[in-house]
Parts: C-alpha cells; structure tokens; sequence
C-alpha cells in the first residue's frame, strides 16, 4: 500500500495522512493508491505539513501499518533508544517491526 | 572568557527578531519550505526524522555557569528536558518547535549565544582543545586566537557562500586533542626559534565521504597575519572549490586535486596581495579579546591526593588531566555512563554542573569533542567532593579514552541523514565491557561510531570506527581500526564485508582479544594494530 507522510510545520512533529487530515499515529494512515499525487500537490500547496512524501507500507499480522523502510518506522515510533519519548500510541503498533 | 561588546549583542538580537519574523511568515503560510528552509538552516534550525532540532554554537567549546544554566533552561521550556553535546563542541536539542524556535534564540542571546553559522556552507563554529587555558604543554592559550577568527567570520560577507561548509580548529600544544588535521583548516599555535609566537596552518582535511589528512602549508604565519593568511586560504578555496558537485565541493578535494604545493602556491600569492590590503585587525582588537582570556586567581594548595578510596582513585587516574598549575588539574565529567546514550545531558545534570563550575572552576566549563564536558581549574584538595557529586548524579563514570567512552553520533534515533542506528551499539558495546571487565585491562582505545558517511561520529579516526551502512534496507556496520585523530592522526582502514547488529559488537570484542594476545609491554591498541598490521585481526574476524 501507499501512504502519505510528513512533518507538521508548527511542532514538526511526524504526521500521516488519514484521508481527511494529517494523524500523529501511523495506524490511522489510509492506503492513497493512485492519488498520491494529487493530494501532495494540494497538501503542499496548502503548506501546513513540510515537504510530504509517499511511501510503501504494509499491514503487519496484527493488522498494523508497517512502513517499509526502517528510516520512517524509527520515525512513527519515536527514537528507539528514548521509548520513553515514543509516539504516545505507539503501544499499540509494538516495537518490534522497528528494526 | 570572552564578553560580548556592542556590536557582538547588536548582531545577535538583530538577528533574533530577523528570524522570529521568517518563522511567523513561515507559518502563515507566505513562506514555501524551499523559501524557508535556508533561512531556518541560518540559525541553526533543522527538520530531523521526529522533530525540529536547534543546534546551539559554543565557542572553542568555553561557557560559563550562566550560560549552561539558560542551556538547561532552554531544555525544560522548548523541549524535553535534555539535550546532546555533539563533536563539535555545541549543543543540539532535538524536539524544538517552530512556534517557539525565536523565544529560545532570545533566550540564547540574553545569555550571549546563538545558533548562526551553525549550518550552511559558511564558517562553522571554531573548536579548540577543550584543555585550552589550562594545559601544561600549551605555548599559549589558543581562544583569543580562535575568538578572533570567530569575530572575523562571523557575517563575513564574502564567506557566506563557500562552496560548502568550512571548520577550522585552533590548537596550541604538540598535542592534538581537538582532531585538529581532520579541518578544513587547522591551526597550531606554536613559538619559533626565535621564541616569537605564531601559527602553523595546516589546510584540507576532513572527515565525512572521502577522509583526508589535512598537509602542513605555511609552518609560520605571524600573529599579526593570522587574519590575513586565512581570508587568503579562504579566497583561493571560494574562488576555485567545486561549486557543481556537492561531493567534491569540500577544500580537502580542491587541495587533493590542486595538489598541497600549489594551493599553497595559491595561497601565497593571494597573501601576497592581501598584505598591502589592511584586513588584518590592529594588534590591540587582539590585545583587547586576550585580556578576557587571562588566568584566574590560582592559589597554592596541596599537590597530592588520598587514593585511599579505590573509585575515587580510578576516576582521578582517568578523569583528570594535568594542569598548567601544580596545586590543580582540569576534570572531566563523562557523559558516557554504561548504557547510556553518549553526549545526552538532563537539564538537572546542566544545572548541577554549572553549580560545580562555580563552586570549583572559577566559573568555567568546557564541552570536550568526544561528548564530555570539563572544569578545566579545580583545586586538586576540591576533587573528593567533586567527584562525589559528580558520582551521585550518574556524572561520576571513570571512563576517558577508554573503549567505555564511545562517541556516537546520534545516527538513525535521530537524524534524517542517518543509514542506520549508532547509539544502541554505544550503549550495548559499554554493557559487554563493562560485564566482562576488560576496560581498564585494554587501556586507551577510542571506538567512534557514526550513522552515515557523514562522519560526525568520527569513525575514520577511531581506533575502533563502526560504519553504518544501508543494506538493502537493513541496518549493517563496517568495521575499521587503525585511525587516530591526534598528533599521530591517522585513518583507519576497513577490515572488510559489514556485519549486523549483533556481529558488529561480537566483532569488537574479537578485535580486542587479538589485541591483548598481541601486544608487547606499554602498547595501546592502536601501537599493536601499527606494529601487527591488519592481517591477524582480518584472520580472526573472518578466517
Ligand atoms: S554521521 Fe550521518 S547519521 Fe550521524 S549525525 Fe552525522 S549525518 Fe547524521
């Protein structure tokens, strides 16, 4: 699947696309397919999240939002040296698929 | 230490304002992110893979108790209550908001600091030995020279530009201990035979993609050139550094090409013509900045220490180096606990070592390269109780320069740049060694750590450098050993294919146990590795 993320631009804080907003959580993101484009060019434009991207990701066996490269796991969870800093909900993807 | 005059608190409140009203358009919406994000990078702003991070310059690495104070401060209001001392001597907070980015630069400024040219193809903070003021073996104290040089090039208009980052470090001893030819350009302060003081230049080195030792190119410049010589090395490096590919754009490449005889060449020749120019500051501009430098009040004292208590005695033996005055050495305070994460400090922990500074360091500490701090003057009859203190707050690990005191960047935890993870082998490999008990048996052994071809973890100039490498999307680390970046600087070589996680740590250990069954009476791992060569530790990773 693909999904959309960023950072927010007032507490550049890791977000997703949801299908109507951005989340802090990467289990809310939505599957955007084939228009990726098109919401990036008009999240862009909007410019309330810093450079958006899109990324492969993937349903884990639990049924959680798993995105493929290692760089923007570490980034839906937190440091992973500092869980004391994690995402607040992290809990509930698990820390497992991190690595 | 150095006190902001006029002009420096002008330019800096100045640019306070100039910036909170970019970060409000920003946030407007008037800004685009490409508008934007050079502005931010100009004040030391970056996006990293969580948050904001806001990294802080400190000087030559020197700041008083106040200033570490509004440093704690700074963590407990913006951000998450600590922040992380990086190898160049500053400081970076990891969790800043755009919102409040202006408020914690105002804060900075009451304080006389800032985050300008902390980023950006400019001139980077200056570093400096963090013994510098202190040292037995200095000709002079090196930060009224490096202060100058900050003055110089700080806003210079005509360096703001380079093709790519510049770093220059400032030193005054035979004795490197601020990787002073891993620079753009290192200075040695030294005395000729003539006992007139000046500067040896040394001019492109670095770290980073392609490593380089930086050539000796001028072995005297006179202290009333120092400016001079350096706008010329600089000129020569803006006009011909490679401005089309970021890669090749550092001064290391353009020396490399050039070859070291014809920069030089170069560099003479702009000299030449930048004598008859004037650019060089009035010896009293210098006369003025070396007053702030001058020693404390030393007082005698007592010279010897009660080694009754073995912990104690362990810390003084590692933690403390010699002092320029018999009754005082300088102390380092590790910010390498076992386990823990290399260069992070607690807001209580800035607080409580400013509170040292002032009780046993005539207000002065230091941020040293390798993530630690310093009081550089404490009254040896003063280390029982500062190490006590030291000890009871988790500052207290007896670890300098041994394999306990890793330098890690903040690597894939952190940074967007990052291949892969350093900071968890940091706190893994300090576990095995610390339960194994090998530490003080394996001596001096620097092991450096970084998350990228970057560099910032030093890896090419540990003893022990761990690589990390993107593997088809899996975290891998390479291996090398051999680098020093000291007087004997050298770069260390890959012992061969990476290793995981798991195997990278294995893999020290094994490399450690070659060492202790190879080493002949007073070698350091590094001797043995020159004398034995690569051979029997390739053997013993992968035979
Ligand atoms: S070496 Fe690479 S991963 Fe580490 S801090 Fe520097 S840029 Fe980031």
């Amino acid at each position: 699947m693909k999904i959309l993320t960023g950072n927010d631009l007032g507490s550049g804080a890791v977000t997703w696309w949801n299908g109507k907003g951005w989340s802090l959580f990467v289990d809310d993101a939505v599957d955007v397919g084939e228009d990726a484009d098109e919401i990036l060019a008009r999240e862009t434009a909007a410019r309330r999240v810093n450079v958006p991207y899109a990324i492969e990701a993937s349903i884990d066996a639990a049924g959680h939002v798993r995105p493929a490269h290692i760089k923007d796991r570490v980034r839906a969870l937190g440091p992973t040296v500092r869980r004391d800093l994690a995402v607040p909900t992290a809990g509930k993807t698990g820390w497992d698929w991190v690595i | 230490m150095y006190q902001y005059d006029q002009y420096d608190q002008a330019m800096v409140d100045a640019r306070v304002e100039e910036f909170r009203d970019q970060a409000r358009r920003r946030l407007e919406g008037k800004l685009t992110e490409d508008q934007f994000k050079p502005l931010r990078l100009m004040n030391g702003l970056y996006l990293q893979l969580h948050a904001y991070m806001l990294r802080v310059a400190i000087p030559y690495g020197t700041l008083n108790a106040r200033q570490m104070e509004a440093l704690a401060d700074i963590a407990d209001k913006y951000d998450r209550g600590y922040g992380h001392f990086t190898t160049r001597q500053n400081i970076q907070y990891n969790w800043i908001k755009l919102d409040d980015a202006a408020d914690a630069l105002a804060d900075l400024a009451k304080v006389e600091m800032h985050a300008i040219q902390t980023s950006g193809n400019c001139i980077r903070n200056i570093s400096s030995d963090h013994f510098a003021g202190a040292a037995h073996d200095e000709v002079a104290d090196p930060r009224p020279y490096a202060e100058l040089l900050r003055q110089w090039s700080s806003f210079h208009p005509e360096f703001t530009y380079l093709p790519r980052k510049f770093k220059i470090a400032v030193i005054a001893a035979e004795k490197d201990r601020a990787a002073m030819r891993l620079h753009d350009i290192g200075i040695r302060i030294l005395k000729n035979d003539a006992g007139e003081i000046g500067a040896q230049f040394y001019a492109g080195g670095g770290m980073g993609r392609t490593p380089m030792i930086a050539p000796l190119i001028r072995d005297f410049v006179p202290l009333d050139q120092l400016i001079t010589y350096a706008e010329a090395c600089l000129r020569v490096y803006n006009r011909y550094g490679r401005r089309d590919n970021k890669y090749k754009a550092r001064i290391k490449i353009l020396v490399h090409e050039l070859g070291a005889a014809e920069y030089t060449r170069q560099v003479e020749e702009e000299f030449a013509h930048m004598l008859s120019a004037g650019v060089e500051p009035p010896r009293e501009e210098l006369a003025r900045i070396a007053a702030y430098f001058n020693d404390p009040a030393f007082v005698d004292g007592p010279k010897t220490i009660d080694r009754s208590d073995p912990d104690f005695a362990l810390w003084v033996d590692r933690n403390t180096h010699r002092h320029k005055h018999d009754a005082y050495v300088s102390a380092v305070i590790s910010l390498k606990p076992v386990g823990g994460i290399p260069g992070d400090a607690t807001s209580d922990q800035m607080r409580l070592v400013a509170k040292l500074a002032r009780d046993y360091s005539f207000d002065e500490l230091r941020v040293m390269h390798t993530q630690n701090l310093l009081l550089p003057h404490v009254r040896i009859a003063d280390l029982p109780a500062l190490w006590a203190a030291l000890d009871a707050a988790g500052l207290g690990s007896p670890n300098m320069d041994t394999i306990e005191d890793i330098i890690a960047c903040p690597g894939l935890d952190y940074c967007s740049l990052a291949n892969a993870r350093s900071i968890p082998l940091a706190q893994r490999i300090t576990e095995r060694f610390a339960a194994n008990g090998r530490t003080g048996e394996l001596g001096e052994l620097k092991l450096k750590i970084s998350g990228c071809i970057n560099a910032c973890g030093h890896h090419h100039a540990g003893h022990i450098g761990i690589l990390g490498v993107d593997k088809k999307g899996t975290e891998n680390y390479q291996l090398s050993l051999g680098g020093s970046e000291a007087e004997d600087v050298s770069l260390a070589k890959i012992t061969g294919p990476g290793f995981d996680e798991d195997g990278v740590i294995a893999a020290v250990e094994t490399v450690t146990d070659v060492y202790l069954g190879a080493r002949q009476d007073g070698e350091r791992f590094l001797d043995t590795y020159r004398r034995i060569g690569m051979e029997p530790f390739k053997e013993a990773l992968y035979g």
